[in-house]
């Protein structure tokens, strides 16, 4: 091959290359988020305008835009917390799923454990008392013997036992 | 204890202490009384005509000033009739009156004693942004951030509601819809500039 | 002409009921006979009466009578003539004409029962059904009138009226706006009837409850006339609730059954007071214990399901199932702040009979009784949950101008807990005995159960699985079925081998005398079956969403979706319909063709219908994504691949088995 046509080849290879390179670097810096992480996030956030709809499912054409805007600032790389801090910033707390946890908010997620434990104290209490009235009143149904040999605290075991199994004996039969 | 509880506990039944039932109906009070303020709420809005309007902030969009600043209080404005106009990009509506509002303010902005504000509900700021250019729309516009403006006006808005205040700060006219054209418009405003 | 007549036949019902209320009250206060059977003898016409109305609704529906206000917002011309019909409860006015009606056929069906026995009940029976009755009465005849119609005035003004203003004429307007296009569906045939049967049955129960306090017979007779008729109510609430999450999951188009939307939340709320009421009056029935625990569930209950029906319709929650704002608020308020405050004072009036005579007896927190009060403990932890996250936005509102949305995430993370230890009752509980259970008589009944159970998740942490909620209700749900089943085992081999029976005749015998609880163990499987289905989407639903052209594919789970064609067509009644047809492989093999589609109507509304695929290991839910942009070189498709949903209709068909094998009526036994 001529001189001259190496030259030239290796000029049209560098001219295209310098054009190409960064249009292909551009291109894989920027891949554009697929619908799959832009949903990701929307599910985690409700529609700003509509009633109780969550914004990966809202089919109106603002909540189109909402879906569109997380794609691009997933495309400027900002993290999930960012995006729903910036929605919540814009349109309020009550985009995010469950009221963020400040404040008044408190209350939400408190409340109802402290209202159900305080409940369950409540029932082994009435056991706990009931229990002590029935040991009080076997103890005094038990003849002084046993009481004498057993010493205070035993339960009276065999009542049990045999309660039990008459019980089963019973359902059984019917 | 046995011998004693046992006899106790057989003759006075202690069931919910006094203070649970006190508690219980407590409760169902206060129910009552934030379902009560919830339906008046429901079915009256926060503000009605003829009533002073709260104030509130409202943050301009990147090229929109007002006497320099780059926000507007409500208080601020007092003296002036003040004409808030609630918008979105998404609205198709809001596109139709859009060019009606904008020759409105041109025409009383000389004479100064009208204001326009238009605020941007529940909008993306790109898309918001390019409907006010589609438009020329020169009045100052911000979006209404954390959405605390519009609920002081409406809790239900359906876009877009025009709203226009009088030099006193208190409510005069309710525009639920879009103005059909600018004679409308200039026929809720006049009637305030003339009775001073 | 009709409308008139169907208004006024509703305003001599109201006041036929009004008539019961006050005859059976002076009836019981003066001690006449004749006063209190005259008001059962109303309350009689209120059924048929009712009827009449409704049915002139229906027919002015039916053919299109849009000069009716209520006609013309939920019916046009094209609609199938099905949908005109049940296009009754499509709206506020109409649901509650249908309100009416199914309460009159319980309070016809409760006047109609054997009332001998059981006659000091009667006046108050009747004045609670009579009362509840006569209020819906009044919110339709006084406020959300459906008969009312459109009136054009001399001056051009449009009124809204029953009867003609002076010198106004009818104004027919041409069509229709119809109904909106999610309720086009045959879920909204039966969806609200069965959810309000199941809301009116529990005003009998209650209307029992209330006559025993107010009568002093305290003792076990109203729990026992009561449990029937709560159990059927009961039924048809579940049966309600299970078709609004059948409807949602065909036709809203997100892969899901449950979006613990503020209505939602509020019907279940008194089915949450309802299934430990079922539960607890067994305790009152076997021991005499906890009236007062029976009387304040079944007043709960009723409670609920008034209080339910004025959340859903007043406009206080944010909620897409919530009807438009309505007037009727202040009433509702008005009517449950009454019943309720009367019912907890007559329960502190009548505190002392309701208190168990003697001591608690048991001892044992493993008693079965200690077991079902857990339960209902339990229960109402969820219904705490459930009333405040319906509140609390209501109180975040008020208190600080802040709005917020409790969503699912709070109502999961504090519901499943409570489900799982519910769970682990069911499998516990049969196997406990009434007043005495230690560690140790249940322990010998375990430990044969127990043994499969503990193979299960060995299992399945061998399969790989990783998440600890699956683990756990896995698990559990592997404990129920295997207690159940060894119960079944048990009876039966303990019947064969007593009674020299085969199997199979054991097994008969053994259902058939013991209804109550081996209907209540099918009921029990039924329940953690849907169990299965809810651990199955919760924990494992996977989706994904992508825009093919035709002939691309997209993957998800092992399943490959190819896209094939497009086709857009007009239908007969207008719509013009859009459909994709896909093709779904499951590693390589090819296992048949879907069909999503989206309807656009001619009143500008669109209708999305998911093509569903169900095995019972798996669903292949595919949705063309119609809100954004559609043409065959870019069409979105969402896909969602649910894990062993279909056990939630499989389950309900089993719990619906059980209940009826529980409540069947028993044949007397000759003695």
């Amino acid at each position: 091959m001529k001189p001259k046509g190496i030259i030239l080849f290796a000029f049209y290879f560098l001219f295209l290359a310098i054009i190409l390179i960064p249009l292909v670097a551009a291109n894989a810096q920027q891949p554009t988020p697929s619908d799959d992480e832009v949903n990701a996030i929307a599910r985690q956030l409700f529609c700003p305008v509509c009633e109780n709809t969550p914004l990966d499912v809202c089919p109106t054409q603002a909540c189109r835009d909402w879906r569109e805007l997380i794609r691009q600032m997933l495309a400027e790389e900002k993290t999930p917390d960012e995006i729903k801090q910036y929605f919540v910033d814009h349109y309020g707390a009550r985009v995010l799923s469950e009221p963020p946890r400040a404040g008044l908010n408190w209350l939400v997620y408190i409340v109802p454990p402290l209202v159900f434990l305080t409940g369950v104290y409540f029932l082994f209490r009435a056991f706990r008392t009931a229990r002590l009235s029935a040991c009080g009143e076997a103890w005094r149904r038990l003849p002084k013997e046993s009481v004498a040999k057993a010493g205070p605290g035993s339960e009276p075991a065999a009542d049990d036992e045999y309660v039990a199994r008459l019980e089963e004996e019973l359902r059984r039969r019917e | 204890m046995g011998q004693n509880s046992t006899n106790s506990a057989a003759v006075t039944r202690p069931g919910a202490p006094l203070w649970v039932q006190i508690l219980i109906w407590i409760g169902l009070l206060v129910l009552l009384f934030f379902l009560g303020i919830g339906l008046f709420r429901a079915q009256h809005p926060i503000i009605s005509l003829d009533s002073v309007v709260p104030d509130f902030t409202l943050k301009l969009f990147d090229g929109y000033q007002y006497q320099g600043a780059g926000q507007i209080s409500l208080s601020d404005l007092r003296g002036k009739v003040v004409v808030v106009n609630f918008w979105a990009s998404w609205c198709v509506t809001c596109a139709d009156e859009a060019p009606y509002v904008e020759a409105a303010w041109r025409y009383y902005q000389p004479a100064g004693q009208v204001v326009f504000l238009g605020v941007d509900y529940t909008d993306v700021e790109s898309k918001a942004l390019k409907y006010l250019s589609n438009f020329n729309i020169t009045y100052p516009n911000g979006p209404d951030l954390g959405t605390r403006i519009t609920p002081i006006f409406n809790r239900t808005i359906a876009m877009p509601e025009t709203y226009i205040i009088d030099q006193q700060g208190v409510l005069r006219h309710e525009q639920i819809g879009p103005f059909q054209s600018l004679a409308e418009i200039r026929s809720t405003i006049d009637p305030l500039l003339v009775g001073r | 002409m009709l409308a008139e007549f169907g208004f006024g036949v509703l305003v001599i019902s109201f006041v036929t009921a009004l008539f019961s209320v006050g005859a059976a009250s002076y009836g019981y206060f003066a001690k006449s006979e004749r006063w209190i059977e005259s008001a059962r003898r109303a309350m009689l016409l209120a059924f048929p009466l009712i009827s009449f109305s409704a049915l002139v609704l229906i027919y002015l529906l039916a053919t299109g009578h849009f000069e009716l206000e209520y006609v013309y917002s939920v019916t046009n011309r094209a609609m199938p003539l099905y949908l005109k019909i049940t296009a009754l409860w499509g709206g506020q006015a109409g649901s509650l004409i249908l309100w009416s009606w199914l309460m009159s056929a319980f309070a016809m069906a409760v006047t109609l029962r054997k009332w001998e026995r059981d006659r000091e009940f009667l006046p108050w029976v009747v004045v609670v059904t009579a009362v509840t009755l006569a209020f819906f009465l009044s919110l339709s005849i006084f406020f959300e009138n459906p008969f009312a119609r459109w009136w054009q005035t001399l001056n051009g003004e449009m009124v809204l009226h029953l009867f003609a203003p002076a010198g106004a004429t009818l104004f027919v307007p041409a069509n229709g706006q119809g109904l909106n296009e999610l309720l086009r569906h045959p879920g909204m045939v039966i969806h609200p009837p069965m959810l309000y049967l199941g809301f009116v049955g529990f005003v009998i129960p209650y209307a029992f409850a209330m006559a025993a306090l107010i009568t002093g017979r305290t003792d076990d007779r109203w729990i026992r006339i009561a449990r029937r008729w709560a159990l059927w109510a009961w039924l048809f609430l579940s049966c309600g609730l299970v078709l609004g999450m059948w409807w949602a999951y065909d036709v809203l188009g997100w892969g899901g059954y449950w979006g613990w939307d503020p209505v939602e939340v509020a019907a279940l709320m008194p089915w949450l007071t309802g299934t430990p009421f079922l539960h607890t009056v067994m305790i009152q029935e076997k021991r005499g214990m906890l009236k007062w625990l029976n009387m304040l569930l079944i007043i709960a209950t009723y409670g609920l399901v008034v209080y339910g029906t004025f959340l859903t319709r007043t406009g206080l929650l944010s909620s897409v199932h919530a009807f438009a704002q309505s007037s009727i608020g202040p009433m509702f308020l008005s009517f449950i702040s009454v019943t309720v405050f009367i019912s907890v004072f007559l329960v502190i009036y009548r505190w002392k009979d309701l208190r168990s005579e003697g001591s608690f007896g048991s001892t044992s927190l493993l008693s079965r009784e200690a077991l079902f009060l857990l339960a209902a403990l339990l229960f109402i932890g969820v219904l705490i949950v459930c009333i405040w996250g319906v509140h609390f936005p209501l109180f975040s509102d008020i208190l600080t101008g802040q709005t917020v949305t409790v969503g699912p995430p709070f109502y999961i993370r504090a519901v499943a807990p409570l489900f799982a230890f519910l769970l682990l009752l069911m499998g516990v509980a049969p196997l406990s005995s009434w007043t005495h259970a230690s560690l140790t008589t249940i322990g010998r009944a375990i430990w044969k159960p127990a043994i499969p159970t503990v193979l299960v998740p060995v299992v399945l942490v061998a399969l790989r699985l990783r998440s600890v909620a699956a683990l756990i209700g896995l698990t559990l749900i592997a404990f129920v079925v295997c207690v159940t089943l060894y119960e079944f085992g048990r009876g039966v081999a303990a019947r064969s081998h007593t009674q020299h029976e085969s199997i199979f005749l054991a097994s008969w015998h053994l259902i058939s005398r013991n209804r109550r609880r081996y209907g209540g163990y099918v009921t029990h499987l039924g329940m953690v079956m849907m169990g299965l289905a809810i651990i199955g989407i919760q924990v494992f639903q996977t989706t994904t969403q992508k825009s093919l052209a035709v002939g691309e594919s997209l993957q998800l789970d092992g399943y490959t979706i190819r896209y094939e064609s497009l086709a857009q067509f007009p239908y007969v009644d207008g719509r013009i319909v859009t459909r994709a047809v896909v093709s779904v492989l499951k590693n390589g093999k090819y296992l048949g063709e879907l069909h999503p589609r989206y309807d656009y109507y001619p009143d500008g509304q669109t209708m999305t219908i998911p093509a569903i695929r169900s095995t019972l290991a798996d669903d292949l839910h595919i949705i063309l994504v119609n809100w954004e942009d559609v043409s065959e070189l870019q069409t979105p498709f969402r896909v969602y691949h649910n894990p062993l949903v279909i056990w939630l209709w499989i389950g309900s068909f089993v719990f619906v088995f059980g209940t009826l094998v529980a409540g069947w009526p028993e044949r007397e036994r000759k003695k």
